[in-house]
């Protein structure tokens, strides 16, 4: 196994960030060494300024003094460089629909819950309908199977399973049961946090919602 | 020219999404059908295999749908090996997909934002577009095409930047496209309209300002939530 040293890696990481955790989980399934950086986001580091000058955000690693930004440009870059416990399909109209299905999870859920926790009465009964539409769609796609990708712990997988440690807070928010809505989805993440790769990357889902509500003041949203 | 199996493309003639998927298949000289979608009136077909959000383009390879044109394109270059599209070093493919990930969340936003604001908002709007040309203007730097010296993955996702943002002045009636302000982005236009494949795959240009001039009509018109 590498050293963080020999391979000097190290994630610039928010420790809720949810894109964070997509990379630890993805470095921790490849059973990579790296040094985690914790970034105050409030007061940016001088070196996340430096490696990721156009959109000043985590997470970023850093690869021999190299930076890969954006959460799945950079699991894509770990399954290409470790090729142990692929992420992606070896088929390509496989790598496609995961692709196409990694793309819906960062175009929908993030944006979706944002405006679930952000937003209040009617905008928010709206937002609710479209969580539940987005997570059936998931769910319709996941199926009977294990994972999303099938009988391994795919790409689609990495992608989604952190925002379920926000499905407290979108349910609490939006007033309704994910667990009545979509219950393979729930069953899928429980599964997810039989892994070590999961159980260590993600956070209690009330530290999250307590989390949200701090967001929640800081905005002037209480 | 490339075999493979059936391809087909289902596209809208005006769409650069659609378009940088025709580039892509031209580049690799793979014969596809194309086949033109009436947005306003959408066919069985496409529905039936892009149910999710019933959008162009949609590329159909032996009866099997791919979407989303960014995954369509790294499709192609997996399924087509020749001439290859995105580079095989794993940090300079990062770097391909970082800019066309750019293209999309960000610039492809900033030119909407401009195109449809009036007033005080449109200042602000071209603020904003002007600060992702100087970006791509300073990853250009030394550089003919983003993929260095032929055009590569990003080249063919901001391609719409070097035909679509001169429509967007001509129908919003704003100007960005200075090359004193970005000599390197403004150059790569040149270079990347010069390529054959992009050169002879086009819109006719009248063609298209008319459509965008009745898209912004339709736009500013409709009742604002």
């Amino acid at each position: 196994m590498a050293t963080a040293a020999e391979d000097g890696m190290v994630l610039l990481d928010f420790w809720v960030s949810p894109f964070g955790q997509r990379c630890r989980i993805a470095l921790a399934e490849k059973g990579v060494d790296y040094e985690y950086k914790e970034e105050n986001l409030s007061d940016k580091s001088p070196l996340l300024l430096k490696m990721n000058p156009i959109h000043k955000k985590i997470p970023v690693l850093i690869h021999h003094g190299k930076p890969i930004c954006e959460s799945l440009i950079i699991v894509q870059y770990i399954d290409e460089i470790w090729s142990n416990n692929p992420l992606l399909p070896s088929d390509p109209y496989e790598r496609a629909k995961a692709r196409f299905w990694a793309d819906f999870v960062d175009k929908k859920v993030y944006e979706c819950g944002t405006r679930l926790w952000k937003l209040k009465g009617e905008a928010r009964e709206e937002d609710r309908k479209d969580m539940i539409k987005i997570l059936k769609l998931l769910e319709g796609e996941l199926g009977d199977k294990k994972y999303f990708g099938g009988e391994t712990f795919g790409f689609v997988d990495v992608a989604l399973v952190p925002f379920t440690a926000w499905f407290h807070t979108y349910e609490i928010c939006g007033n309704f049961s994910i667990e009545k809505e979509c219950p393979k989805l729930v069953a899928w993440a429980k599964r997810c946090m039989e892994r070590e790769s999961v159980s260590k990357s993600l956070h209690d889902s009330h530290k999250v919602h307590e989390f949200v509500g701090y967001l929640k003041r800081l905005f002037g949203l209480e | 020219m490339a075999s493979g199996g059936e391809v087909k493309l289902f596209g809208m003639w005006a769409s650069p999404a659609v378009r940088r998927v025709e580039w892509a298949l031209k580049l690799k000289g793979i014969e596809y059908e194309y086949i033109e979608e009436d947005i306003s009136n959408k066919s069985k077909d496409l529905v039936k295999y892009n149910p999710i959000n019933k959008q162009v383009p949609v590329l159909l390879h032996n009866g099997k749908p791919i979407i989303e044109s960014l995954v369509i394109i790294e499709y192609i270059d997996e399924v087509w090996k020749h001439n290859p599209i995105l580079p095989k070093d794993p940090y300079e493919r990062a770097m391909a997909r970082f800019w066309a990930t750019y293209s999309e969340d960000k610039c492809r936003g900033a030119v909407r934002e401009v195109f449809f604001a009036e007033g005080e908002k449109r200042v602000k709007a071209i603020k904003c577009l002007e600060e992702t040309l100087r970006a791509l203007d300073e990853e250009l730097k030394g550089k003919k095409f983003f993929g260095g010296e032929n055009i590569g993955f990003s080249d063919l996702v901001l391609g719409w930047m070097a035909f679509w943002l001169g429509v967007s002045e001509e129908v919003a009636s704003f100007e960005v496209l200075d090359p004193k302000k970005f000599p390197w982005f403004t150059s790569w236009i040149d270079n990347f309209l010069k390529v054959p494949v992009i050169k002879e795959n086009l819109p006719p240009r009248d063609k298209t300002v008319e459509f965008f001039h009745s898209y912004r009509r339709l736009h500013l018109a409709a009742p604002k939530c």
